[in-house]
């Protein structure tokens, strides 16, 4: 089928990912798209490899086989850094803050292109780093404003509990100014109020134009807010479709409660 | 007691200096580094073995810093990739390897080639045969009269700075004033000793004697490097030296190269420790390769550790403290203890600084400028 005129283009297609480690296959065969401007969902049971096909996906483990297009332009050669330079930034399961960093220098940290970051520019164009700095602070200080992290930027990072360490996370993949997010369990080990706060901030950041891949076990948060879910289990591709479709897709449910 | 005195500033601003190598390798970027003394061999050697070439002294300096930052990327460049412990293994190695290569094989020194083992003497050294007239003599004292105001006022400030640290309001306000006590205390003794030095290089500066213009040079060159070095590690690519320390995936996961900051973090270090070769070289006047010994590479961690790693000043610091306990200690315990013999005594100073360390470890792991807060912090 091609694209109807209505849906907008698929910013990242991914096809026939595999990835075996010794004899265990993670990854067989499998595949994903997101659309330019979506909330796409990723779920599966325990072991289903979601992990593992964000890895994929960002080149942090090199798959076997496969094919990963993102924008237009195959990335699947590219090294993880160069991956998230073109505009495909990833979080992590347990949220990895620099601990002995402060929160504004976590986020700091994510701007990209800075002129500071090249050994000799910081000997010789002091000006304008400083310059830059100020725009990137201010920044950094508007998204922790709206993760509601604001108060706590001159703070060593490692002092966040587990839920803030998770928006430090988000807000610094948005820092990045990233054309698509993996969001790889936003909401585990969150309590619930903080939940629906990182919920409703996805959904406006998703307003204002960005696109997010989730991966996430908690179903309220995948039916409210995706607007296409993929399903893996064991590996392997099993459905893909609308929430509704999804929750009441026979294959599905029977990967999660069994036969 | 002057001679001395600009002896010991000497010592301690090229150990300095080689010391501020290691902690940006692994105070501000994580490497672990037990080769550093590798660095130092092949920038002294290079320094000298060129100078006898005719090739002008700070050039021979300058080309035994890029030699040694190759030597870094060289290390780096099989090793970076891997896990960190390879890295330390490797250092370990090439660290001992330099050392057997100029002990072992001949040099070429001057117009003839001579066995290692016979080490190398007579080479040029800077300012060595300077005859200043008074003008000269006045702009020398000048230079360590503006070192000496910027280190009064940093220690002045330091002393008179608020205990608890800017970054976590920490909940022990009550231990302030002790704090200050303990400030005093040291920035007081710290005081003392920059003024001796002081007096003494003014004194030595003036009746020019050649080891105080070289103690002029190397506490320049220190204080050049520890400025750019601050500079660097409050710029960006500092942090992004420190969020490689604290977890390299994540400024992988922002865009950042990061095997590509670890080598150049390793190559810097690896250059100013070249530097600090050049210098000792010009201090022993005559070298040999049992002056290059691994025991200079763990000499820096103590001084690094001391200080409290990732922070240059206390590294700095952690130099001075190591002289100036090994000056007391030399002048002093065979005082006390009349009935042990001299290598006995060289052993038992040896001990008190490993018992010191592990005191230090207990009492104060994050070594004396480092911020406890960093060390409680969970990953």
């Amino acid at each position: 089928m091609v694209n109807s005129d209505s849906s907008p283009p698929p910013l990242l297609v991914a096809t026939g990912l595999c990835k075996s480690f010794g004899g265990i296959k993670a990854v067989q065969d499998a595949e994903i798209q997101v659309t330019c401007g979506s909330i796409t969902g990723l779920i599966g049971p325990n072991g289903a490899g979601k992990t593992t096909l964000f890895n994929l996906l960002s080149n942090f483990i090199r798959p076997d086989k496969g094919r990963v297009i993102f924008d237009g332009k195959p990335i699947q050669h590219l090294p993880p850094h160069q991956i998230a330079r073109e505009g495909l930034v990833r979080t992590f399961q347990v949220a990895r803050a620099l601990s002995r960093l402060s929160v504004l220098d976590n986020m700091l940290l994510a701007a990209q292109k800075q002129t500071g970051e090249k050994f000799w520019q910081v000997q010789f164009q002091p000006l304008v780093i400083a310059k830059e700095e100020k725009q990137h602070r201010e920044r950094a200080m508007a998204i922790l404003e709206s993760v509601g992290l604001a108060s706590k930027a001159t703070d060593y990072a490692g002092s966040l509990s587990g839920g803030q360490r998770k928006l430090l996370e988000i807000g610094r993949a948005l820092m990045a100014n990233p054309k698509l997010i993996l969001l790889d369990e936003p909401a585990a080990g969150v309590n619930p109020r903080l939940i629906d706060e990182i919920c409703d901030r996805i959904v406006s950041w998703n307003k204002a134009g960005m696109t997010f891949l989730i991966i996430e076990h908690n179903m309220d948060v995948i039916m409210s807010l995706c607007n296409r879910v993929w399903v893996m289990a064991e590996g392997k591709n099993l459905a893909d479709g609308t929430p509704e479709e999804i929750q009441c897709h026979p294959k599905v449910l029977e990967a999660y409660l069994g036969k | 007691m002057v001679q001395y005195l600009v002896f010991l500033a000497l010592s301690t601003s090229i150990f300095a200096l080689f010391s501020l190598g290691l902690n940006l390798q692994w105070g501000f970027t994580g490497l672990i580094n037990f080769g550093h003394v590798a660095f130092m061999t092949l920038g002294a050697y290079t320094t000298v073995l060129l100078s006898l070439k005719g090739v002008p002294l700070l050039l021979a300096a300058l080309i035994g810093a890029i030699l040694a930052a190759l030597l870094g990327l060289v290390i780096g460049f099989v090793t970076l990739r891997l896990r960190e412990d390879y890295l330390a293994i490797v250092t370990i190695g090439v660290g001992e390897l330099i050392r057997l290569i100029v002990n072992n094989q001949d040099l070429p020194v001057g117009n003839t080639w001579i066995s290692g083992a016979f080490g190398i003497q007579s080479y040029p050294i800077p300012l060595a045969n300077l005859q200043p007239n008074l003008l000269l003599k006045l702009v020398m004292i000048g230079l360590l009269t503006l070192l000496a105001v910027i280190t009064f006022y940093w220690l002045w400030r330091w002393i008179r700075s608020k205990g608890t640290s800017k970054l976590v309001d920490s909940p022990k306000q009550v231990r302030k004033k002790p704090d200050f006590i303990l400030r005093l205390l040291g920035g007081g003794l710290l005081g003392l000793l920059a003024a001796a030095i002081y007096i003494s290089g003014i004194i030595a500066l003036y009746d020019y004697e050649p080891k105080a213009g070289l103690m002029l040079l190397s506490l320049l060159v220190l204080a050049f490097v520890f400025w750019r070095l601050e500079v660097l590690v409050r710029s960006p690519w500092g942090r992004v030296l420190k969020a490689i320390r604290e977890d390299e995936e994540v400024p992988k996961a922002l865009g950042k190269n990061v095997f590509w900051y670890k080598l150049q973090s390793f190559m810097l270090g690896g250059a100013i420790a070249g530097i600090a070769g050049a210098l000792f070289a010009w201090q022993l006047s005559a070298i040999y390769p049992d002056n290059f010994q691994p025991q200079l590479t763990f000499d820096a961690w103590t001084m690094v550790i001391l200080g409290g790693s990732g922070n240059n000043v206390g590294t700095i610091l952690g130099a001075v403290i190591y002289f100036a306990y090994d000056t007391l200690t030399r002048e002093f315990l065979p005082r006390i203890f009349t009935n042990l013999s001299s290598d006995q005594l060289g052993a038992f100073r040896i001990m008190v600084i490993g018992l010191i360390l592990m005191v230090l470890m207990i009492w104060r792991p994050q070594g004396i400028l480092g911020k406890k807060e960093e060390l409680t912090l969970g990953k």
